[in-house]
């Protein structure tokens, strides 16, 4: 049974920076993931990481933009936190070797990004997340003495002993089906988004909830699951994401009838309003006539300088030219509001401690929440590095004064019962688990998404519940050991059902129009009835609702414009 | 929405079958990828099917595998493209891209493990999906990467070596210096490269093209304070920088335009550059192949392993040690040049026979070395852009000075 100290579970940079944080405090690491750590998601963060690293800039700044951006749902102790030791982040980002594009000085140069009061999102071309984030893997290589990889280890679940803190988790070599206890002190979540709970979306197809939902199954609270982002900027029917950072070097957003619409919905910041600001403002053209007839708007990138655009928009002159068939130095590009980001998440603290002692959560997987109703873009890869590195460090700290403890339950039995089970079922017994997906997939973002209303949202309720029914009798064709992506999928359909139940509660729940949640049945912000966060657990009778306090540190509520 | 027949590589560990073919109907939109085509059997027909795959826009590096032949990523290749170039082989070769392009197609086919779709004509051949090279398969598409390419990775010291304390606030380094190495950073470790390389399948201890292009994001950072450590290393490395063989191969497979036979090449060049002491001869090798055709156009093959070990007039006058061991040593390498029939006529025995070229052909030669060393601009994506507006880019440099090095038909008359 391998054991460590410290136990982290997913390896993208959120994973890698808690690893690394650990390890620095001397105690025994490992970093499972399901697939090879480069191959995470964080890869596809294009635009950049905000800081307020300027000598002109300031923290309080970054912190309010922040809050703003989130339509103040935001918890305002844990966003001072992540802007004050943003500076310091991208700083020591930058001496362990990632390649930030410089001013011609020589010194770090910055480019401007929505919901954003200054310039301050620094960069590297438009594969800002991809540098970090192998950089990240370089020192991971580094200190391989401390920080033992396991990579394509799939987890299951976590193993909670006997006083109901979390002693482990299960997981499977997915090379050789091998399954196995992984004994740990603290383990942390680091499992990313649920993206794919809705098609399309620009998340990869791993970004399936296993964190959210392996920490709700052990009686974790989950909180603010309703919010779901939608990018503004995303190609219609795949959902590949177009940069925020197009935008920020001055792209424009353009209707059928060439109107820059942005000017009636936020006159000042136009493009750069909070991104879902945007995504309102675009649905609203397309429902109202003004959209293309394949449902979009046009993002026109030719008003930015070709050598500018090759320079630091060279990944999306690829995705324009390999998935669009457009050059997007030289005509617009059709784009729409696509399923982008978790807002809500495992409910942590700003240690990233869960509700379960001994288990944490960072990243996208985790709500602190910095992010509140509304992601500021660039501001998620530095909530994986800020938070990444505090739960990494707290996690150390518990384990180096706890005692090994053992599961209270037989959890690996169990995990190979539930496989056997999967694997046992005739084909031909119930549906194939990828139409149960497809069904999901569609339904969330027909009536979960841009704009909600009660009668929706009950709706997508009621096919989740039925397809958790039929995912009991869902078949699948691989019955091997090895690479068996069949029965992983599987599991993970599992995973994505559980958030997506959560995901419809807190919409529903949610009775006013605050960030990403807008509900056309209830228009306004509810600041009276609903400045709070939705927390969900789970019950016999599927996730029980309570409520905790926003903290406000500095700034009050106000109308919020752009 | 058109019908494709996809005509996989599988292997199933478990079943103790050798690997076999199959074929798969798929039915889907042109401009979706290879990937969504393997994704729609998979969901559809086999779920056993293994690929790896995540982000489905050629960021995440997970689904390296050959098409065609070719190597690539399943997502960045429209299956509509996939099929017209399936066609064009099959009505080039007759035979189907699969036999064209591995032994192991025709091998598996006469074992007659064939299923599903129809037969294969020169304007509907099926699409030839194969595991990618040069690293073991472990269950169809799917490689042992960590045996191969990141153990290659490791062996480059794949991380930042800086002197002493980081300063307060960033290093200060030149703009051009991190837009130069973010070409290699935009690596995403997908292996296309590796599975491409043809030095790697002569030599499997070659470093090989993604672990060197790695090396070059460092040896390219000015933060880094061990590049003459670095170059030494992967100069004196035998399966090291010369063991590339400059055939391009991963140049066109790499999907992210790192070109990484580019960022060997730069290895070289700054190796040369500091002086690093080179017992492969790699660099006066390829040093021979410069000064030779500069002086005779074409290559005098008897001059170029005399070149290679003891260069010039000095070096064959008073040839080293070494330089006497290694042309004994290459001797055998002659005979079967000649027994084989790759070196039969005169001028290629004969040192000095060789000819130069005719008329003001040489002068062209002379020209171009000319432009060539005027010009010593890096190729980089990130600068120059990509490759319609780097042609041009080059054409504009060419045309004022044109008639510098490029003689008219009338003046190679007079």
């Amino acid at each position: 049974m391998p054991s460590h100290d410290v136990l982290v579970i997913g390896a993208g940079l959120a994973g890698q920076r808690a690893a690394l944080a650990a390890a620095e405090q001397g105690v025994s690491v490992g970093i499972v993931s399901k697939v090879h750590p480069v191959r995470s998601h964080s890869n596809a963060a294009q635009g950049g990481i905000n800081a307020a690293l300027n000598p002109d800039d300031t923290w309080e700044s970054h912190a309010f933009d922040t809050v703003k951006g989130s339509d103040y749902l935001g918890d305002q102790d844990a966003i001072e936190i992540m802007a004050r030791e943003a500076p310091e982040e991208i700083l020591h980002m930058e001496h362990l070797g990632v390649t930030f594009h410089r001013n011609e000085e020589g010194k770090l140069g910055t480019r401007a990004f929505g919901g954003a009061s200054a310039a301050r999102t620094y960069y590297v071309a438009d594969i800002t997340g991809q540098a970090i984030m192998h950089v990240l893997y370089e020192q991971l290589m580094k200190y391989s003495e401390q920080i033992t990889r396991y990579e394509e280890w799939f987890s299951s679940s976590l193993a909670i002993d006997e006083n109901g803190e979390c002693c482990g988790v299960v997981t499977r070599n997915v090379a050789d089906g091998s399954m196995e206890l992984f004994q740990a002190k603290s383990v942390i979540l680091a499992t990313g988004g649920s993206g794919q709970i809705w098609k399309p979306t620009t998340n990869a197809l791993i970004c399936t909830g296993d964190g959210i939902a392996m920490a709700y199954r052990v009686g974790a609270k989950l909180m603010d699951m309703e919010m779901i982002q939608y990018h503004p900027t995303t190609l219609a029917g795949k959902g590949f994401l177009i940069t925020e950072g197009a935008r920020g070097e001055g792209a424009l957003l353009l209707n059928k009838n060439g109107e820059r619409f942005m000017e009636k919905y936020a006159p000042n910041k136009m493009e750069l309003a909070s991104r879902d600001v945007v995504s309102r403002a675009e649905q609203t053209e397309i429902n109202e006539g003004r959209g293309f007839p394949d449902g979009t708007v046009a993002l026109d990138i030719t008003v930015v300088p070709k050598k500018r655009i090759h320079e630091a928009l060279r990944e999306i002159v690829l995705v324009g030219r390999d998935f669009a068939g457009v050059d997007i130095t030289r005509e617009p590009i059709h784009i729409k509001p696509g399923n982008h980001y978790t807002m809500g998440g495992v409910k942590t603290d700003v240690e990233g401690r869960t509700d379960i002692p001994g288990l944490y959560a960072a990243g996208e997987v985790a709500c602190v929440s910095v992010h509140g109703g509304n992601r500021l873009g660039a501001n998620s890869l530095l909530d994986t590095l800020i938070f990444g590195k505090h739960s990494g460090r707290d996690a150390a700290a518990r384990a180096l004064r706890t005692d090994w403890s053992k599961p209270s339950g037989k959890v690996l039995e169990d995990e190979q019962a539930m496989i056997d089970d999967i694997s046992g079922r005739e084909k031909g017994s119930g549906r194939r688990v990828s139409e149960i997906k497809l069904e999901l997939g569609q339904t969330m973002d027909a009536k979960v998404a841009v704009f909600r209303d009660e009668a929706g949202i009950t709706e997508a309720l009621e096919t989740v519940r039925r397809l958790k029914e039929e995912a009991k009798t869902a078949y699948i064709d691989d019955h091997g050991s090895i690479f068996n992506q069949d029965l992983l999928g599987a599991i993970e359909l599992g995973y994505m059902l559980d958030v997506a139940e959560c995901s419809c509660i807190g919409a529903l729940e949610r009775k006013e129009s605050r960030g990403a949640q807008y509900r056309t049945d209830y228009p306004e912000r509810n600041d009276e009835e609903w400045l709070k966060h939705i927390n969900l657990e789970k019950t016999e009778d599927g996730p029980e609702i309570s409520y905790s306090e926003v903290t406000i540190t500095q700034w009050q509520p106000e109308a919020r414009t752009y | 929405m058109a019908d494709y027949t996809i005509k996989v590589r599988r292997y199933q560990p478990e079943s103790g079958e050798p690997a076999y073919w199959e074929e798969f109907n798929v039915e889907l939109d042109p401009s979706l990828s290879v990937l969504d085509g393997l994704l729609q059997a998979k969901d559809r027909d086999d779920g056993s099917l293994a690929v790896r795959c995540s982000c489905r826009a050629a960021i995440c590096g997970s689904c390296g595998m050959k098409i065609n032949g070719k190597s690539g990523l399943g997502c960045q290749t429209q299956i509509g493209e996939a099929q017209e170039q399936a066609d064009k082989m099959a009505a080039i070769g007759g035979k189907t891209a699969a036999e064209a392009s591995s032994p192991v197609g025709a091998l598996a086919d006469n074992a007659g493990v064939h299923t599903g779709g129809g037969t294969a004509t020169a304007t509907n051949a099926p699409i030839v999906i194969e595991p990618m090279g040069n690293m073991p398969v472990i269950k169809d598409l799917v490689t042992d990467m960590e045996s191969t390419h990141w153990t290659k990775i490791r062996r480059v010291t794949p991380w930042l070596l800086p002197h002493g304390e980081p300063p307060e606030r960033e290093y200060i380094v030149e703009p051009e210096s991190m837009v130069d190495i973010t070409q290699s950073m935009a690596c995403i470790q997908c292996g296309a490269c590796v599975s491409s390389c043809l030095s790697m399948e002569a030599d499997p201890l070659f470093i090989g093209p993604a672990a060197l292009a790695k090396a070059y994001r460092f040896v390219g950072d000015p933060r880094d304070a061990e590049t003459t450590e670095r170059l030494t290393d992967l100069a004196h490395d035998p399966h090291g920088i010369y063991d590339c063989t400059h055939c391009f191969s991963c140049v066109d497979a790499c999907p992210k335009g790192v070109a990484p036979m580019d960022q060997i090449m730069r290895l070289r060049r700054k190796a040369g550059e500091n002086g690093i002491e080179d017992p492969n001869s790699g660099h006066s090798h390829e040093m021979a192949f410069v000064n030779i055709i500069e002086k005779k156009g074409t290559l005098d093959e008897s001059l170029l392993l005399q070149e290679s070990f003891a260069p010039g007039v000095l070096g064959k006058l008073m040839p080293t040690k070494r330089a006497i061991k290694e042309m004994i040593g290459s001797l055998p390498t002659a005979v079967r040049g000649i027994k084989t029939g790759k070196m039969r006529s005169l001028p290629k025995l004969i040192p000095g026979v060789h000819h130069k070229l005719p008329g003001g052909a040489q002068d062209e030669v002379k020209a171009i070395y000319k432009h060539a060393e005027e010009h010593n601009e890096e190729f980089n994506l990130y600068i120059k852009g990509e490759e319609g507006d780097a042609e041009a880019a080059v054409e504009e440099r060419l045309e004022p000075d044109s008639a510098d090095y490029l003689p008219t038909a009338g003046e190679k008359e007079a």
